[in-house]
């Protein structure tokens, strides 16, 4: 069996800024294993612009954002295969992957770095009513057939769901020449970023129906007309407030899920709140040696915030390679409180952090005017005032290790929402 | 002409289509739909039913027993996936165990082996997660589960294989009573072409539309009610919640739903069965989804909901005389009804083709098919093979190492085999009952535009005609900034 010190389970944005820092880390052993025709992931679909203002200071497109962190992948000599799927992980870290040259192939790993991505929720998943013709589709795989292959998947678009590539979609049909009649969403609040609401639906008159869902779809062939109705407080619909579009064409863009089956596999615990694996201030899952990030760990909003966090994780798990072990401390749980969803990571061990540590997480409604409070116990550390915060941005804390080691019995962490 | 037109190429056509091509006929399928299995038999339940739920001396009765004793070299001959995980209907403690009971003499009376009665714990040790309110239950180890996309395709493939023709995308407008057979006008859907077709005998086997075909012949009018049956499909990962099909013991408040395994290991959920006017209403409903969740926890506990991946429904062709209706018709000589074919339909489907090709033989006294090879092969899925064999098999064919449906894990390989055997896949849902491809969590959000390629190379066909499933459902109408 051939054996690498790190193993990389994809190449989209993740996998590949963890490699680079791996190998800038010291890991001469490296191999990513990206199942599609080239690298780059998700962002080859995504040919607009916004991406690595963070990260490179410049409005770079999807593909470009891309070729930069190639680039240096492939500058570092960092071996890859192409159309190689990943099947199984076993809990002593052999990966089992196949294409079509070499078959199936075992590979042993020291560590493993699990950077998957994530997919869209499905129709089915959401479970709404009506026919099942042709003409609905996930924006993602809309974005694909446009983007990448230049076909128009309809004429007439209802989209529903204001994530972000639903609100891109709205943009890039209308752009192609395709009427967006309206744009549903269930949650009171956008789930998607306020300059994709502004750029991609208010720049186009685009109308964007906060509290609304699908109720029926109409075709036996393929889609005639989707009835979208207002719902209540308990998300469900409001009789009387139904409205019919005719229309050819669904687009869903209802939330992303992390790709965590490979995982699960391998034996990673999951959250139930993120669907990614639970992880410490090293991105390390309770397996000791596998990793985690970008959209696999936790559905991100920007991609440089995905390669920051999987540069940690390729520098981490460069550190555990070069240890042989993960090294035993004291961990400290942060508890995520009144209208924080989740951290990532949820464990921290103060002695063995760095410095600083970025904790990120989503809120669960729009908060006005409100502050981020991190308590040490039950002592107030920080409050920082935030002048809106929605479940659609990212928000983050950062802790010091400096700060930490003043507190050697600190029992857990308490993030929340507070009144400024 | 014909010999034969079977007209419908759900289970029951195609399954009598295979028992004909015993024989040296000329027969021909003709079905409406651009595939086999696109009516009834492709939205149910996908149960092969032990038979204790018809009444005594019926024909359902008789043909459900047969049919499902059959189905152990069916699914040899024809490859097709078949697993006797017993069936268990449960008493919840507010109904009556005589219920039991009577289910249980009716399946003695039927031939039904094996039944028995079990109290709570014995069903607890076996099925944990059965509902709390749970208190006996009639259990039949020979209830299946089976894969209803293939085996119909088991049967049509070995049909077309034997020599049967099939006309797909082909609508029966009227029949004919002519001196020679029946004359049928057609129209092709796909070009809009009309011809006739002449058959000495017609199979009637057009699911919720045999009363029309019918009373185009006869005066023994038929009444077929189409019965909604809404469905919600669970992701694997529940898949093991029971192992065992779960039926709920009909009461005032109605049928109930069942909760099953799939023999694919999915968790199914279902039906509803709601009356409707339109024979093409195979729309899922808000009121029929919300109540499957409800119904289904009466009989078992914690049912994974969140875990749905896909709803639909299914109509069944309810005849007025609540029986099947299997015969020549009285007052048109050579026209064979096979009509009202509702549950249990899957179960007595390999029943009813030898039944009713013993009645054809019958009338047309045909010489044997000394050609005829019972056997199909199903698509090799390489996930069954061992490492050597998987890659032994990816080097003559590397296809086989390419994953197209990532959430299934179906290969190239499997897809150019669903498109270049008998019968062939030409649209997208072609592909996924035969393959599976785009059958699991995502939904073929990721798969479609890959599937999409390969039809357009091998079929080969252009982009703009490739469909989900036939006429009119076309997945992509131009290229950007040509509207």
């Amino acid at each position: 069996m051939k054996a690498y010190d790190l193993i990389i389970i994809g190449g989209g944005p993740a996998g590949l800024a963890a490699a680079v820092a791996a190998r800038d880390n010291g890991i001469e052993s490296i191999l990513i294993l990206e199942r599609d025709k080239q690298l780059g992931g998700i962002l080859n679909q995504c040919i607009h612009n916004g991406f690595g203002l963070h990260t490179f200071k410049e409005e770079l497109t999807g593909p470009e954002y891309a070729a930069r962190f190639i680039e240096q992948v492939k500058e570092r000599k960092i071996e890859y295969k192409l159309n190689t799927m990943v099947m199984d992980i076993s809990h002593e870290k052999v990966v089992t992957a196949m294409n079509r040259e070499e078959g199936m192939i075992l590979l042993q790993a020291k560590a493993v770095i699990l950077a998957m991505g994530c997919r869209e929720r499905s129709r089915g998943a959401l479970n709404i009513p009506g026919y099942r013709p042709a003409g609905i589709y996930s924006a993602g795989t809309a974005q694909r057939l446009v983007n990448m292959e230049g076909y128009m998947p309809g004429r007439e678009v209802v989209i529903l769901g204001s994530g972000d590539i639903g609100l891109i979609m709205a943009r890039r049909m209308t752009l192609e020449g395709a009427k967006v009649k309206v744009v549903a969403e269930l949650m009171p609040y956008s789930g998607g970023l306020k300059r994709n609401i502004v750029q991609c639906l208010n720049d186009f008159d685009i109308p964007l129906k906060l509290s609304h869902t699908v109720v029926d779809i109409e075709g036996k062939d393929r889609v005639k007309a989707v009835t979208i109705a207002e719902v209540g407080p308990d998300r469900r619909p409001i009789p009387g407030t139904e409205e019919r579009y005719e229309c050819d064409t669904l687009l869903l863009s209802c939330g992303l899920i992390p790709e965590n089956e490979l995982s699960k596999s391998a034996g990673v615990d999951l959250s139930p709140i993120t669907s990614g694996p639970i992880v410490n201030d090293s991105l390390e899952t309770n397996i000791d040696g596998v990793f985690a990030c970008g959209n696999v760990l936790h559905v991100h909003d920007l991609v440089d915030y995905v390669s920051q966090e999987a540069g940690t994780a390729g520098k981490n798990a460069a550190a555990y390679i070069k240890e042989g072990k993960t090294a035993d401390a004291k961990t400290v749980e942060i508890l995520p409180v009144d209208g924080v969803r989740y951290t990532v990571p949820k464990y921290i061990r103060p002695t063995e952090m760095e410095d600083t540590l970025t904790v990120r997480f989503r809120v669960g409604d729009v908060y006005k005017n409100c502050a981020i409070a991190t308590y040490f116990d039950d002592e107030l550390i920080s409050k920082r005032k935030r002048p809106v915060m929605a479940p659609g941005e990212m928000e983050q804390v950062i802790l010091q290790k400096s700060k930490l080691a003043d507190y050697p019995d600190l029992k857990h962490i308490t993030i929340k929402i507070e009144e400024a | 002409m014909y010999d034969v037109a079977i007209i419908g190429a759900g289970v029951t056509g195609s399954a009598i289509a295979r028992e004909l091509s015993r024989y040296q006929l000329n027969v021909c399928v003709i079905e409406r739909e651009e595939d086999v299995c696109c009516g009834t038999s492709k939205a149910n339940s996908a149960i092969i039913h032990a038979g204790f739920d018809a009444v005594p001396g019926t024909l359902k009765a008789k043909v459900n027993v047969k049919g499902n004793a059959m189905m152990d070299q069916i699914a040899k001959e024809l490859d097709i996936p078949f697993k006797r995980n017993g069936s268990m209907v449960v008493c919840t403690k507010d109904q009556d165990p005589k219920g039991l009971e009577v289910l249980m003499e009716r399946g003695k009376a039927n031939g039904v082996p094996d039944l028995q009665i079990l109290d709570r714990e014995a069903l607890i040790a076996m099925e944990p997660n059965l509902s709390d309110d749970v208190v006996c239950a009639l259990f039949a180890p020979t209830g299946g589960i089976v894969c209803p996309f293939h085996m119909t395709m088991g049967y049509a493939e070995n049909a077309c294989s034997n020599g049967v023709e099939f006309s797909l995308n082909t609508q029966v407008d009227d029949i004919k009573k002519v001196e020679s057979g029946y004359e049928l006008a057609v129209t092709h859907t796909d070009s809009g072409k009309k011809e006739t077709k002449t058959a000495k005998v017609v199979i009637n086997a057009a699911g919720v539309y045999a009363d029309t075909l019918n009373n185009m012949v006869s005066e023994h009018k038929l009444h077929i009610t189409a019965r909604k049956g809404e469905y919600m499909l669970l992701d694997k990962d529940a898949g093991k919640h029971v192992s065992h099909t779960i039926f709920q013991l009909p009461s005032k408040m109605g049928k109930g739903v069942l909760v099953s395994p799939t023999v694919h290991g999915n968790l199914l959920v279902g039906p509803t069965a709601v009356d409707v006017e339109d024979k093409e209403a195979v729309n899922t409903t808000q009121a029929g989804l919300d109540s499957l969740g409800r119904t289904a926890s009466l009989s078992v506990k914690n049912v994974p909901l969140r875990q749905v991946i896909t709803s639909f429904a299914g109509l069944r062709a309810h005849e007025a005389g609540d029986d099947f209706v299997i015969g020549e018709a009285e007052d048109a000589k050579g026209f064979i009804n096979v009509a009202g074919i509702e549950s249990p339909g899957l179960s007595s489907a390999p029943a009813i083709a030898v039944m009713v090709a013993d009645r054809v033989k019958e009338m047309l006294n045909p010489e044997v098919n000394d050609k005829f090879n019972p056997i199909r092969k199903g698509i090799l899925h390489p996930d069954t093979l061992t490492l050597e064999e998987r890659n032994e098999l990816i080097k003559k064919q590397p296809a086989y190492g390419n994953i197209i449906c990532r959430c299934e894990m179906i290969t190239e390989g499997e897809i150019l085999d669903a498109i270049h055997r008998p019968l062939g896949a030409r649209s997208l849902d072609g592909v996924k009952r035969r393959t599976r491809a785009g059958m699991g969590r995502c939904q073929a959000g990721f798969c479609s535009p890959r599937t999409m390629e390969i039809l357009e190379r091998e079929v080969p066909m252009s982009m703009f005609d490739i469909t989900k499933n036939g006429v009119g459902s076309n997945i992509v109408i131009g290229t950007n900034k040509e509207l």
